[in-house]
C-alpha cells in the first residue's frame, strides 16, 4: 500500500482518501467546497451510475453525485495498492 | 412544487414580495432548508390547508405562503425554495438570501435534516451570518432514531447561540413546540446570540474596517458584518439586489470605497489575493459545520446508511438501474389504466343520470331548445367527460407518482440518465424537471429552477413538453385501449406497453432535440453538475395520498374544467352555427383537411388540437363533438361506442397511432406557454417552444403515414 495523489474520478469504487486539493476556479471551486470538499475531508467513492458517469461519494455525511469533468478537479491522497 | 392557487397580496416592504397581511400585526416568517429535509411537511404541519403561492417580483419564483395563529397572533409563513447553501448564485439560492436580507422577516426557521446534519449546518450558518432572528429546526428526528442517530440538542443551541428544536414532523411531533419558540423570538421573549464565525487574523481585520464605514452607510437596515463579508468575496449579485431592492449604490460611497481598497491592501500585503479569501469564507462555514457536528451528533450504528447503500447498488446498478426505471414507470402506468377504467365507468353513468334529469327539467320548463344545447350538450356534457375521463387516473397516477418522489427514488433516476444528459450537452436534474413535467408540463417549466446554467435551463425549459402532462395521459390511454391493445385478456397490459412506449419515444426527443439546441442555438458545453443522492425515507401514506389529491388532483381538474366549461360553449356554437350549410368547425375542419391528410389524420382532429390549445384535455371531446352531427357528445359509457364511432369515420390503427404521436409532439398548452414567457422573461423562447414540437410532430407524422403508405401496410 502506498500514498498516492489520484485526481477523484480515478479513485476505485469502495476506496476513500481525503481531499489534497482542487484544481478548480471560480464558481466550480466555490461549489465543490460549498458541498465540503475542502482539504483534508474524507471522500468514498460509492457508486457509479449505470453508464459508468456520473459517480456517487460519501462526503460529510451526505452522498452526492458528480460527473467525471468535476470529480478530476479534486484531486486525492489516498493509500493504494502499488501497480 | 407550487401546483396551487395564485393569489397576490399587500403591505409594506412585503408588497414587493408579495407576501399577503391582513394587518400589520402579522408575523412574517420565513422557512428555510436543505431540499429533502421534510421543510414542506413542517410548513403544512404548521399551516394545516391553509396556503396559497405568491411571486416574488423580477424573477418571478412562485414561493408557497400560509398562515396559523397562535396566542392570538397571526404568523405568516413563507416557504422559500429549498437550498443547500447561499453561496453559489443559483435562482433559487438568490431568491432564498434576498427574502431573508431584504424582506426582513420576523423570525427565520431552518429546517435540518437530523440524519444528516453536517451538510444541513453549512446554510444555518450562512443565514446565522445574516441574521440573529434564527430558529433552527432539528427535523426528521424519527428517522435519525430508527438509525441509531442522536443529537445533543441542548448543546447544539448553546454551541450556535440560537434557539433548536426537535421535530418529527411527519407525526406532528414538535411542532407546538416550535410555534411556541417562534411566538418567543418574534415578540423578543428570546433573543438568540448567533455566535459568530471567526476567520483569519487578517479577514477579521479587514472586516473591521469595512463594518465601520457600513454602518454608517447603511444603518441597520442590513447585517454589516454579513455585508462586508460580501464585499470581500466581491459578490456582484448582492451588490445588484441592494441598488435593486433598497435603491442604494454601495460603491459610489467614497467611505466604503475607501475601506476597501484599504482592507484589501491590509489583505495583499499578507499575501492573501481574492481568490484565497473567498475560498477561506466558504471553507470556514464548512469546517465549523464539521466542529460543530462533532460535537452534538453521535452515531451508535457506524453502518447506520447500509440499507441506503444496498438499495442505491440495486436501483442504480449497470445491468438493472434502468430496467427497473422502466419497469416501476410501467407499473404506474398499468396500475393507473387498469384502476382508473372501473370509476371512470361509475363516473361517466352517474353524469348521464344528471344529464337525464337536466333534460328532464328544461323540457318542463320550456327552455327554448338552443339553450339547452349550449348548456347541456355543450358546456355539461364537455365538462362531465373531461371530469369522469381525467379524474379518476388523475387520482391514482399522482398519489402514486408522490410516493416516489417521497421515497427518495427521483433523484436516482436523474443519477441513472445523467450520462445520456450529459451527451445531448444538457443538465442532468432535466431529467427531475421531466418527472415534474409528466403533472403538469407548466409546474415542470417552474421547476427547470433547480437547473442553475442558464443555457441548460432553457433547453430543459424548451423540452419539458416531450414528456405528456397528465392532461394529455386520458388520449393517450384511450388510443392505446382502443386501437392497440384489442380485446385479449392482456389488453390493459399492451395498453401500458403503448404509453410507456409512446414516453420512451418522448424521452427520446428530448434527447435528441436537447442535443440538437446545444449544437444550434444553444451552443456550449455542459456545465458543473452536483446532485444530492438524499436518504430513502418511509413514506407517510395517508398524508402522500391526502396531500397529492388537494394539492395536485384537484387543482389540475379545477384548470381543465375552467377550460371545459368555455370550450364547450364555443365548440357546440361552432358545430351548430351553419354557413352556406355547413357548421363553422366543419369549414375549419376542410380547410384542415388537406395537412390532416398528409400527417395520416384528419381536419376535424386538427381542428380539435389547436381548439384544444388552452387545454390539452379537451382535444378527445372535440373529435367526439365534430364527428357527431348533432354537434354533441355522445354517451359514452362504452369504449366500444367510441371505437365504432372513430372507425365509421375513417379511422385506422395508423390514424390513431399519429395521434398519439400528435399528442406527445405538438405545440405546449396556453398556460405552460405563459409560463415559459414568464420564466424565460422572453416571447422568443415561447415562440421556439411553440414551434419545436409543433415542428417535429408533423415531422415525425408526415413520415410515418408516408412509409406506411408505401410500404402497403396502411
Amino acid at each position: 500500500m502506498k500514498k498516492t495523489l489520484i485526481p477523484l474520478n480515478l479513485l476505485p469504487i469502495g476506496r476513500h482518501g481525503r481531499v489534497n486539493r482542487l484544481i478548480a476556479n471560480g464558481s466550480v471551486k466555490r461549489r465543490l467546497l460549498d458541498m465540503g470538499f475542502t482539504n483534508g475531508t474524507r471522500v468514498e467513492a460509492l457508486q457509479q451510475s449505470p453508464s459508468g458517469d456520473p459517480i456517487a461519494y460519501q462526503v460529510r455525511g451526505a452522498v452526492i453525485a458528480l460527473r467525471s469533468e468535476e470529480s478530476s478537479l479534486i484531486i486525492m491522497e489516498a493509500l493504494l495498492q502499488e501497480g | 412544487m407550487a401546483l396551487t392557487n395564485q393569489s397576490t397580496g399587500l403591505g409594506a416592504l412585503k408588497e414587493m414580495f408579495q407576501v399577503k397581511m391582513d394587518s400589520a400585526d402579522d408575523v412574517v416568517i420565513a422557512l428555510a432548508g436543505n431540499p429533502n429535509t421534510g421543510k414542506s411537511t413542517v410548513f403544512n404541519d404548521l399551516t394545516g390547508l391553509n396556503q396559497h403561492t405568491g411571486n416574488w417580483p423580477g424573477k418571478t419564483v412562485t414561493n408557497a405562503q400560509g398562515s396559523y395563529r397562535y396566542k392570538n397572533k397571526k404568523f405568516i409563513l413563507v416557504d422559500l425554495p429549498g437550498t443547500y447553501s447561499l453561496m453559489a448564485n443559483s435562482v433559487e439560492e438568490e431568491v432564498a438570501r434576498d427574502f431573508i436580507c431584504f424582506g426582513k422577516p420576523a423570525v427565520t426557521v431552518i429546517v435540518t435534516d437530523g440524519t444528516c446534519l453536517e451538510r444541513n449546518l453549512n446554510l444555518v450558518l450562512q443565514i446565522m451570518e445574516i441574521t440573529s432572528k434564527v430558529v433552527v429546526c432539528v427535523n426528521l428526528l424519527d428517522e435519525a432514531k430508527r438509525k441509531k442517530i442522536s443529537i445533543a440538542l441542548d448543546l447544539l443551541s448553546k454551541e450556535l447561540g440560537v434557539p433548536v428544536v426537535g421535530t418529527s414532523a411527519r407525526n406532528g411531533k414538535g411542532i407546538e413546540e416550535l410555534k411556541e419558540v417562534v411566538y418567543q423570538v418574534a415578540q423578543d421573549g428570546i433573543q438568540p446570540e448567533p455566535v459568530r464565525i471567526l476567520y483569519s487574523e487578517a479577514i477579521e481585520k479587514a472586516i473591521e474596517m469595512l463594518i465601520h464605514a457600513l454602518d454608517s452607510a447603511v444603518s441597520k437596515s442590513l447585517n454589516s458584518r454579513w455585508l462586508a463579508l460580501r464585499l470581500l468575496d466581491e459578490d456582484p449579485s448582492i451588490l445588484e439586489e441592494i441598488n435593486r431592492l433598497l435603491g442604494f449604490r454601495l460603491l459610489e460611497d467614497q467611505s466604503i470605497l475607501q475601506s476597501l481598497d484599504e482592507a484589501r491592501l491590509i489583505l495583499n500585503e499578507k499575501g492573501i489575493c481574492q481568490d484565497v479569501v473567498s475560498d477561506h469564507l466558504v471553507s470556514r462555514i464548512v469546517c465549523r459545520a464539521e466542529e460543530l457536528t462533532e460535537a452534538v451528533v453521535t452515531v451508535h450504528n457506524k453502518n447506520y446508511n447500509q440499507f441506503d447503500r444496498k438499495t442505491d447498488h440495486i436501483l442504480t446498478s449497470k445491468a438493472f438501474g434502468i430496467p427497473i426505471m422502466i419497469g416501476l414507470l410501467g407499473i404506474v402506468f398499468w396500475l393507473t389504466v387498469q384502476g382508473a377504467n372501473y370509476p371512470s365507468a361509475i363516473l361517466a353513468s352517474f353524469f348521464r343520470w344528471i344529464e337525464e334529469k337536466l333534460v328532464l327539467l328544461f323540457a318542463s320548463a320550456a327552455i327554448p331548445d338552443w339553450i339547452h344545447g349550449i348548456l347541456v350538450q355543450g358546456v355539461y356534457k364537455t365538462m362531465a367527460w373531461v371530469v369522469s375521463v381525467m379524474l379518476p387516473p388523475m387520482a391514482i397516477f399522482f398519489p402514486l407518482f408522490t410516493l416516489l418522489e417521497d421515497l427518495g427514488y427521483l433523484p436516482r433516476v436523474a443519477f441513472n440518465l445523467d450520462n445520456f444528459f450529459k451527451r445531448a450537452c444538457a443538465h442532468g436534474k432535466q431529467a427531475l424537471t421531466m418527472c415534474m413535467g409528466f403533472g403538469c408540463n407548466a409546474a415542470g417549466v417552474i421547476a427547470c429552477r433547480i437547473i442553475d446554467s442558464p443555457r441548460e435551463r432553457l433547453i430543459a425549459i424548451i423540452t419539458n413538453n416531450f414528456v405528456p402532462c397528465n392532461g394529455r395521459f386520458p388520449t393517450l390511454i384511450a388510443m392505446a385501449t382502443i386501437f392497440i391493445a384489442g380485446t385479449s385478456a392482456f389488453s390493459s397490459f399492451f395498453a401500458t406497453l403503448a404509453v410507456l412506449g409512446v414516453i420512451v419515444f418522448g424521452v427520446i426527443m428530448t434527447l435528441l432535440v436537447s442535443n440538437l439546441l446545444s449544437k444550434t442555438i444553444l451552443r456550449g458545453l455542459p456545465s458543473s453538475f452536483t446532485l444530492e443522492l438524499p436518504p430513502y425515507r418511509r413514506p407517510q401514506v395517508g398524508k402522500i395520498i391526502l396531500r397529492s389529491i388537494v394539492d395536485r388532483t384537484l387543482f389540475v381538474l379545477g384548470r381543465a374544467m375552467m377550460v371545459a366549461a368555455p370550450a364547450g360553449l364555443i365548440i357546440w356554437i361552432m358545430a351548430n352555427i351553419n354557413v352556406n350549410g355547413t357548421s363553422l368547425l366543419s369549414c375549419g375542419a376542410a380547410l384542415l383537411q388537406p395537412l390532416g391528410n398528409a400527417l395520416g389524420m384528419d381536419g376535424y382532429i386538427l381542428m380539435a388540437f389547436i381548439l384544444g390549445f388552452p387545454a390539452n384535455e379537451i382535444v378527445i371531446p372535440i373529435v367526439i363533438m365534430s364527428y357527431l352531427s348533432a354537434g354533441a357528445l355522445l354517451d359514452l359509457d362504452s369504449m366500444a361506442a367510441l371505437k365504432d364511432l372513430l372507425i365509421s369515420n375513417g379511422w385506422t390503427w395508423l390514424t390513431a397511432l399519429n395521434v398519439m404521436i400528435f399528442t406527445l409532439l405538438h405545440f405546449p398548452c396556453g398556460t405552460t406557454l405563459l409560463t415559459i414567457r414568464k420564466e424565460t422573461q422572453s416571447i422568443k423562447w415561447a415562440v421556439v417552444s411553440f414551434l419545436i414540437p409543433t415542428g417535429a410532430g408533423i415531422l415525425v407524422c408526415f413520415l410515418l403515414t408516408q412509409i406506411a403508405k408505401l410500404s402497403g401496410l396502411a
